[in-house]
């Protein structure tokens, strides 16, 4: 709870300074971008708290994210693939990738950074030779389910403001997330192996399935955003689509409280986190003495920070229970 | 008083005070050690001795009283001040790099430099040669401290505190994970730094070594001093009666089983510590079986084998007649077994999970609904487990790390009682458990026995062994060397067997 706040507090912060900063900002068209953006966002920073949980990385999120997400409507518009089979398809393949990187991770004891630094590379690649390189979109067909990632589900009351409904798949990720980490058997295995996998193991538990499953669940929701990113904006281009996105979805679930040494983290953490990354940057296209190519410089200083703060305030609360 | 009369007290502390939330550790206590002085402080479970000696050496600062060294006040308000002024503690909790070397970590953070930036690794090798000589262990500096067993980590920790030439050298339970020989060697350290004018302030519960090594022993209970026993008066029962403020008068409450059928039978078990070794012998059923060896004797590694956290080499585990593969622990809790394990901090336990979610672990699968937390059960279990071990903590959502060393070992143990293994393995079951406790933890033994249950202890403390087992199964270099029945028990056998002699005829 108390890191929670620490996180909302940032949020906050954050928000109300853009707000101030531009008058756009509020505008509900922009408010809806940018919350379709944040749960898109969130989606795979709540895949990746899992593997972080457990002490590892997953840097293969945004070429999974190409991969799928390219690879989608390259199926249905190119390849004239039947609806149904290009979904299973893209679920198989999300599945097969985290089931690859657990069982070298676990099975094979190879390092996380460096199995899915491979992933990172290899899947993009892929992506690039099964489409020629050519930018893959659903052009004007799929019109209905394009509506999955474009759609505005309306408010009673409020007049030109709709949620988003990005939004509804991520608080269904979210809410299914947050009771398989904090009421299944299962979440409690994933925070206690993250504190100390050693101790865990001799407690009986099978900490290897645990480690693939993991990675399962990272790719699994990698996968569902890449399919969503691609609905969104609807021309992928398999060189840069899902560039960097791993790197936001770590940094926010870091900023939500997931430490990188393992066994801790919250998903609404994680949520704010997304949420705090996705107002910075629209921060920075909106205000106008920022220029805009600076924004990695303002977002990494701003995670920076927003660590930094959080290690001193645990410091500061770890001292005070073992010296007051 | 001249300044260097030797009876003025070099470290003198008067009504230290300090709390925790939920608890008082330490009440108004004072003490002194003098010159030389080999002084022996004892006391239940959380009665405060680790939370003094902290204060003493700087890691954490006391809520009020004055501490006098030399006569003079001073401050200890930090660990380099206090190495400043001569004092250095072992902790009761190793707290060593395991990544780094041998010498590496005696020197860590007092590197000897070369041009003011190199470290100067040939003196390190060499100055750190000389230490370990010192506690006699024969080892070359560049060993990496991950790769050795925790006797020899214990003895690696007070090569460390000697490099610092310490004028005062606390040391929080040093021989709870050594074996008796490592802690004879220890006891040799200890009569020479004494002799050479180094004060010695010493934890234990093992009375029978503070009888042998100390000048004067100062009891804590629930935080206050409660007596002083000078050299003449320590004894077993004074120690005792202060401790616990009662007697306790049978220690060892043995009473012979009948033994059942054979539940587990290990058939030329080979481990990794000694592949080209075998091991094989039986367990019956409501027996309580003691295994003895000296330190390295492969021991531990024979628990590890047969609870599936190492793999065995070769041979094969029979449980209940039925051949079992035992590839990880949970094949070997499914098979009925547990295991607490040697090394708490790394296996037994989870440090930063609170005590009910550590007591919880592992009945978390047995108790789930349809793979939900069944969190009544839970809280309940808990509950229960602290009452039957009585454990001493604020409750039992504490985070563990919290617990003084003897309560945590409780949780250990706590966490595989629930869920009534048929075949328990102990390795040192009693490691810095308190005199009472440990009472406790043997008469638990003997239920668990009566039950039907099969324990299997691994010790090192020669009179546990001789008290508690109904058969004792004695190791030597990696195999199974000699089994001795009760009536057949003595310390002489038993050590004859340990060393590798086989037993004198008749
Ligand atoms: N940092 C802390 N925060 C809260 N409580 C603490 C802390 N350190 C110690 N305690 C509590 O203070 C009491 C005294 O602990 P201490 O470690 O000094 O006991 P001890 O005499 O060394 O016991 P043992 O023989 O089991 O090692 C215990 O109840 C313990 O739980
Ligand atoms: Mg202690």
């Amino acid at each position: 709870m108390k890191k929670l706040l620490g996180i909302f507090g940032i949020f906050l912060f954050v928000f109300v300074l853009t707000a101030l900063l531009s008058d756009r900002f509020l505008e509900s068209y922009n408010l809806e971008n940018l919350i379709r953006r944040t749960a898109l966002l969130g989606i795979l920073a709540v895949g990746v708290a899992f593997v972080i949980i457990t002490g590892g990385i997953d840097l293969s999120i945004g070429s999974v994210v190409c991969l799928v997400g390219c690879g989608v409507p390259w199926l249905l518009v190119k390849q004239s693939c039947p609806l149904p089979w290009a979904l299973a398809l893209a679920v198989i393949v999300s599945l097969a990738v985290g089931l690859l990187h657990g069982l070298l991770i676990a099975k094979l004891k190879l390092q996380p950074f460096v199995v899915t630094l491979c992933g990172l590379l290899m899947y993009r690649g892929i992506t690039r030779g099964f489409t020629g390189d050519q930018t893959q979109g659903f052009g004007t067909e799929y019109k209905g389910l394009r509506q999955l990632a474009t759609a505005e589900v309306p408010l009673p009351f409020v007049e030109g403001f709709g949620i988003p409904a990005p939004c509804l798949f991520l608080i269904v990720v979210a809410v299914l997330a947050s009771i398989f980490l904090n009421q299944t058997i299962y979440g409690r295995y994933l925070l206690a192996m993250g504190q100390n996998e050693e101790a865990a193991r001799y407690s009986g538990i099978r900490t290897d399935r645990m480690v693939i499953l993991a990675y399962v669940i990272c790719s699994l929701t990698a996968g569902l955003g890449g399919i969503l990113f691609a609905l969104d904006v609807n021309s992928a281009q398999p060189g840069s689509f899902g560039n960097f996105y791993e790197l936001h979805a770590i940094a926010a679930a870091v900023l939500g409280g997931c430490s990188l040494r393992g066994g801790s983290g919250t998903i609404m953490g994680v949520i704010f986190g997304a949420g705090l990354i996705q107002v910075l940057r629209n921060m920075i296209t909106l205000v106008d003495f920022i220029p805009s190519h600076i924004e990695y410089a303002v977002i990494g200083a701003v995670i920076l920070c927003g660590v930094m703060t959080d290690e001193t305030v645990k410091r500061i609360v770890r001292r005070r229970l073992f010296s007051k | 008083m001249s300044d260097d009369d030797p009876r003025r007290p070099w470290l003198e502390v008067r009504g230290i005070c300090k709390r925790f939330p939920g608890v008082t550790a330490l009440d108004g206590v004072g003490m002194h050690v003098n010159r030389g002085e080999v002084v022996a402080v004892i006391g239940e479970n959380g009665a405060g001795k680790s939370s003094l000696m902290k204060i003493l050496a700087g890691v954490q600062p006391a809520d009020s009283g004055q501490i006098f060294l030399e006569g003079r006040r001073c401050q200890l308000a930090s660990v380099e001040q206090a190495l400043r002024l001569g004092i250095a503690l072992i902790h009761q909790e190793l707290n060593l790099a395991d990544n780094l070397e041998v010498g590496a970590n005696i020197f860590l953070g007092r590197e000897p430099r070369r041009f003011g930036l190199l470290i100067d690794k040939p003196r390190i090798l060499r100055d750190s040669a000389r230490y370990l000589a010192r506690v006699g262990l024969k080892l070359p500096p560049t060993r990496l401290v991950g790769s050795l067993p925790i006797g020899r980590k214990q003895m690696v920790e007070i090569a460390k505190a000697l490099s610092v030439d310490a004028r005062i050298l606390i040391m929080d339970e040093p021989t709870s994970s050594l074996s008796q020989r490592e802690a004879d060697q220890l006891f040799e350290v200890i009569r020479d730094l004494s002799a050479k004018g180094v004060s010695i302030v010493y934890i234990s519960h093992r009375l029978g070594e503070v009888k042998e090594l100390a000048h004067r022993v100062v009891v804590l209970r629930d935080g206050k001093k409660v007596g002083e026993l000078r050299r003449d008066e320590i004894n077993h029962e004074n120690m005792v009666q202060l401790m616990v403020g009662r007697q306790v008068s049978q220690f060892y409450l043995h009473r012979p089983h009948e033994p059942g059928e054979v539940v587990l039978t290990a058939d030329n078990l080979r481990t990794l510590a000694y592949p080209h070794r075998s091991c094989s012998f039986a367990l019956r059923r409501g027996e309580i079986v003691g295994m003895f060896g000296l330190v390295g004797a492969g021991r531990t590694e024979l628990l590890q084998t047969l609870f599936g956290v190492t793999p065995a080499l070769g041979g094969s585990v029979w449980i209940d007649g039925r051949k079992t593969a035992v590839r990880s622990p949970i094949d070997a809790v499914l098979a009925g077994l547990a295991l607490v394990p040697e090394d708490r901090k790394q296996q037994g336990l989870i440090l930063d999970l609170t005590v009910r979610n550590n007591l919880s672990l592992t009945s978390l699968r047995r108790d789930q609904k349809m793979g939900f937390l069944n969190r009544a059960r839970e809280r309940e279990l808990a509950r229960d487990m602290v009452r039957l071990l009585k454990v001493k903590a604020t409750g039992e959502g504490q985070v563990t790390r919290l617990l003084s060393g003897g309560n945590q070992q409780k949780i250990a143990l706590g966490k595989w009682l629930s869920l009534h293994p048929r075949i328990l393995l102990l390795d040192e079951p009693t490691r810095g458990i308190d005199v009472g406790a440990k009472t406790e933890i043997y008469s638990l033994m003997e239920s668990l026995a009566e039950k039907g249950i099969t324990v299997l202890f691994v010790s090192s403390e020669m009179e546990e062994i001789l008290g508690m087992s109904d058969r004792v199964l004695v190791m030597h270099e990696g195999r199974i060397f000699g089994e001795l029945p009760r009536a057949e028990l003595s310390e002489q056998r038993v050590m004859r067997l340990a060393t590798g002699q086989l037993p004198e005829a008749a």
